[in-house]
């Protein structure tokens, strides 16, 4: 429903593009991140971690790390709560995080932690850690998706699947989803060629350049101290006090300066093992990840396996469309199966469709959310298939999307009917971009793809606190992952009608708001900002009162204009407008300090669409493919800070490319992950990629006082399709398996004609 | 077990420090001296975001000795800017949101820094080759590389 006050033009400050309130201390180093933190007496931990896929944890002695010079503290599961309790599905997921976090009687996967040493210096921590013996009993493992679905599968956890998981499923399948309208059957039968594809996508890491790490300090009387670096430090102290029995106030946790996320820092994985082994040693713990336990222990995404059925007419429009979509998530529930099968063929208006999900467990790092979790490859797989269709039909693949778009008032393939959104307009730029027509080079193929993702409200804290100078200092909750702090900034600054630079927006610690839920789900800019706008106007109200009061009239009489209270309506009388500056100099006098607020749950999210237009070469001898051209078209609702919204379509871009043609998560027989290092993770570097062309949309939200969506998330859900059908009519082969890597373009190629 | 004592100039100062034999200098830079500036993305010489110059030479300091500074002039992102003043190069990548979340920022700065000290009028391709060893996950580098490419021209009309 449309906000009664939503403003869409005359802006002052929304749409420039200030510099960023951190940038100073980003390029000068000052910045501090996670591993930047230290603390008086502190000590260094390492973790354990198992070399098998899935092993018996039979004794772990820890004698001899104990005797060694130096070694303060070291802890297994003992020294973890004992009241979470295991659930089915993802009612057990404070279980399954600590069970992640420091493995119980059985190791799940290559690189599970089963204890953790802390001790005077990093080298003394890591020869500890060596001098920590495990015995396992080593067990059969599984890590495809497929091969965990089969009968003979070693089972990972039994009694993990919800009821909703159909009868005589294997028990590594944990979860169930299905969702359609229509008569699949009736459109099938309508359609002139029906085209029905199998795809595989590989899990990839976030690839976020800065490890995990954290500082903690707890005693023994329960109260601790955090740093980290996070997405979301309320979820790390509700976690972390769950996980070792505390009470959740008595922790307060800072979030530091982060170094990407992508949603892989949305969860906690060495947090907790930090404060257990501070309380332990009593003394404060710094835990870093080496880069090797980022690959082998933090969440990757899911990998997938998938079966895709489309119906068309030749005039292009789909008579029905059904997909299978199994994600596996490693071994615990979780795999984002549900939205993967609910992004799949949300761009289309359909009237036959139907979609299945299935959350399978394997032996492998519990997953964690990656950008738009399941969206990329859901649409990797459905929008080849209409590339094919487009193809055989002889049809333009942007006029066959915009035959079949979703628009207002269209029912989504997963049930709602849509509110205003910007899909059509994005597909109108597309076809409007030179890049479009621009002509073809011999051995270039071209790429269109759509994608999808629902975006994030949530609980949200803000407090703007203004200063008697009259500059403000505004207080948020959402860690900054890309900017966002300029973009708070100016929003309050465009309400209070004061210079962008007169406002301070911090990231402040959990002492300091009400609960705010993570940064994900393309939420902040949103969400914060909302929550920024509706401080702000909560502080003009206050100061409105002022001004009303020193003028003795009545609060209605006055209005906010241009950073000053003004006389407003017949019985206001004549008053010369009073500067925010001056009502804040005598404000101790009148009322005493003047803080606007905000606290609530946002729930008008908009959704957001993007068309993405790509050229990719082959060479037909390696196997290599260069991407020669990029455009990402996609609807912001409205873009604060342009510059940066610009980036997050760069940011989606470039990860989905990698994702497309290089990154995977490459395990052996031994069920071991093959690759756990940058050199062999590879992910783009600046000789791999092209410029990338930007176009922002704005079809304003109307949820959002100034009607922003999220932009983080959608930019990487059509690149993964957009490149797979600019190298399938490059290569004159359809690929179906990611990453299209040298290796198996030949493949393709070589049983081509 | 014995550590080396180790005399070297960093960002011009001149430094003493003690190392155990096997701590690198990043280890050193990062955990003995302060100066956080210079991250650790990987520690394999694969990310570059540890990068500093030694003696002019763009190196990754996590795979170097802490006690090979001996002697040496070492220059980290902490030195780029003086005093007050940024650097064209800083100012350019605050401008144009060359940085998102900023982790690759320090290493990026100083091989850049070193790329137009050497080349001052360096090819697109000739950046991104350069650069082609620091990782950045977030601005896919197409700001990061006009932001070079626009501070080479600045400085080449400056000078
Ligand atoms: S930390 Fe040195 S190259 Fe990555
Ligand atoms: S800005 Fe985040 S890695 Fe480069």
């Amino acid at each position: 429903m449309a906000l009664d006050s939503q403003k869409t033009d005359g802006f002052k400050q929304v749409g420039t593009r200030p510099d960023r309130p951190d940038g100073v201390d980003k390029v000068t180093g000052r910045a501090r991140f996670g591993a930047d933190m230290t603390a008086p007496g502190m000590l260094w931990g390492a973790i354990v971690r198992s070399p098998h896929a899935h092993a018996r944890i039979v004794k772990i002695d820890t004698s001899k790390a104990e005797a060694m010079d130096g070694v303060k503290a070291v802890v297994t599961r003992a020294d973890f709560s004992t009241s979470v309790a295991p659930a089915r599905g993802m009612r057990g997921e404070m279980w399954n995080t600590l069970e992640n976090v420091m493995a119980g009687e059985t190791a799940l996967y290559d690189g599970h932690a089963v204890a953790a040493v802390a001790a005077t210096s990093a080298l003394a921590a890591r020869d500890a850690m060596k001098a920590i013996e495990v015995e396992y009993e080593v067990l059969p493992h599984v890590t495809d998706v497929d091969k965990a679905m089969a009968e003979d599968a070693p089972v990972i956890r039994a009694d993990t699947a919800e009821a909703s998981v159909p009868e005589g499923m294997h028990p590594n399948v944990v979860r169930y989803h299905e969702s359609g309208h229509g008569d699949l059957g009736a459109g099938f039968a309508e359609a002139d060629l029906v085209v029905e594809e199998h795809f595989v996508t590989e899990a990839t890491h976030q690839g976020y350049i800065e490890p995990h790490a954290c500082l903690a300090t707890l005693g023994g009387d329960g109260k601790g101290e955090l740093w980290c670096c996070t997405q979301g430090h309320w979820n790390v102290q509700k976690v972390c006090a769950a996980l070792l029995d505390l009470e959740t106030s008595q922790l307060r946790v800072t979030a530091s300066e982060i170094g990407g996320g992508f949603g892989g820092k949305t969860t906690v994985f060495i947090e907790p093992v930090a404060l257990a082994l501070s309380r332990k040693a009593n003394k404060p713990v710094k835990v870093v990840m080496t880069r090797s336990e980022v690959f082998r222990a933090s969440g990757p995404t899911a990998s997938t396996s998938m079966d895709i059925r489309i119906g068309m007419k030749k005039d292009g429009t789909i008579t029905a469309a059904s997909g299978v979509f199994r994600c596996q998530g490693g071994a615990f529930p979780g795999a984002p199966m549900e939205f993967t099968a609910m992004c799949a063929f949300a761009p289309y208006n359909l009237k036959n469709v139907s979609q299945i999900g299935y959350d399978v467990m394997t032996n492998r790092p519990k997953q964690a959310a990656y950008r738009a979790p399941g969206s990329p490859m859901a649409a990797f797989a459905v929008e080849s298939v209409i590339d094919e269709l487009c193809n055989k039909l002889d049809l333009d693949t942007i006029d066959t999307r915009l035959k079949n778009a979703s628009k207002e008032g269209t029912q989504a393939s997963f049930g709602p009917k849509w509110d205003r959104i910007g899909l059509v307009e994005t597909l109108e730029a597309a076809k409007a971009h030179p890049h479009y027509s621009e002509p073809l080079k011999p051995g270039q193929g071209r790429g269109i793809s759509c994608g999808f993702w629902f975006n994030h409200g949530g609980e949200t804290a803000v407090s703007l606190a203004l200063s008697e100078d009259g500059t403000a200092q505004l207080a948020v909750g959402t860690p900054d992952i890309g900017g966002s702090r300029a973009s708070m900034a100016m929003m309050a600054a465009e309400e209070l009608g004061i210079p962008y630079e007169n406002v301070r927006c911090t990231v402040v610690d959990t002492a300091s708001l009400g609960y705010n839920e993570i940064s994900h789900g393309s939420r902040v800019t949103y969400a914060s900002g909302l929550a920024t706008i509706k401080a702000a106007r909560d502080a003009v109200k206050k100061l409105c009162a002022r001004a009303a009061a020193k003028w003795g009239i009545p609060e209605d009489a006055v209005k906010w204009e241009d950073g000053c209270a003004v006389p407003s309506g017949p019985n206001a009388g004549e008053h010369d407008p009073m500067p925010l500056a001056k009502i804040t100099a005598k404000m101790g006098a009148t009322g005493g300090p003047i803080v606007g607020h905000f606290e609530a749950t946002p729930e008008g999210a908009g959704v957001s669409f993007a068309t993405h237009i790509v050229d990719a070469e082959v060479d037909q001898e390696t196997g290599k493919t260069s991407v020669s051209r990029y455009t990402v078209v996609q609807d912001a609702g409205k873009a604060i800070h342009p510059t940066y919204v610009e980036g997050q379509f760069q940011g989606g871009a470039a990860q989905g490319i990698g994702w497309a043609l290089n990154e995977e998560y490459v395990y052996g027989d031994d069920g071991r992950l093959q690759n756990a290092t940058f050199l062999d993770y590879r992910i783009p570097v600046a000789s791999d990629l092209p410029m990338i062309d930007t176009v922002i949309v704005e079809v304003p939200n109307p949820g959002h006082p100034y009607g922003v969506r999220g932009v983080g998330e959608t930019s990487i859900c059509p690149p993964l399709a957009a490149i797979a059908n600019a190298v399938s009519n490059a290569a004159g082969v359809r690929l179906t398996q990611l990453p299209m890597s040298p290796p198996r373009i030949l493949r393709a190629l070589g049983t081509h004609d | 077990m014995s550590k080396i004592h180790v005399t070297t100039t960093i960002n011009g100062d001149e430094v003493e420090f003690l190392c155990d034999p096997r701590e690198t200098m990043l280890d050193v830079l990062r955990d003995r001296l302060g100066l956080t500036g210079a991250k650790e993305g990987c520690g394999t010489g694969d990310c570059g975001a540890c990068s500093v110059t030694v003696d002019d030479r763009l190196v990754c300091s996590c795979l170097m000795l802490g006690a090979e500074a001996e002697g040496k002039e070492i220059a980290t992102v902490e030195g780029i800017a003086t005093e007050e003043k940024l650097h064209p190069l800083q100012k350019r990548f605050i401008e144009y949101a060359a940085l998102q979340c900023g982790v690759c920022t320090p290493g990026i700065l100083v091989a850049a820094k070193n790329l137009l000290e050497r080349n001052p009028d360096p090819t697109e391709t000739e950046v991104r080759y350069w650069l082609a060893g620091n990782l950045c996950r977030c601005t896919g580098y197409d700001k990061i590389i006009r932001a070079v490419m626009d501070t080479a021209a600045e400085m080449r009309e400056a000078s």
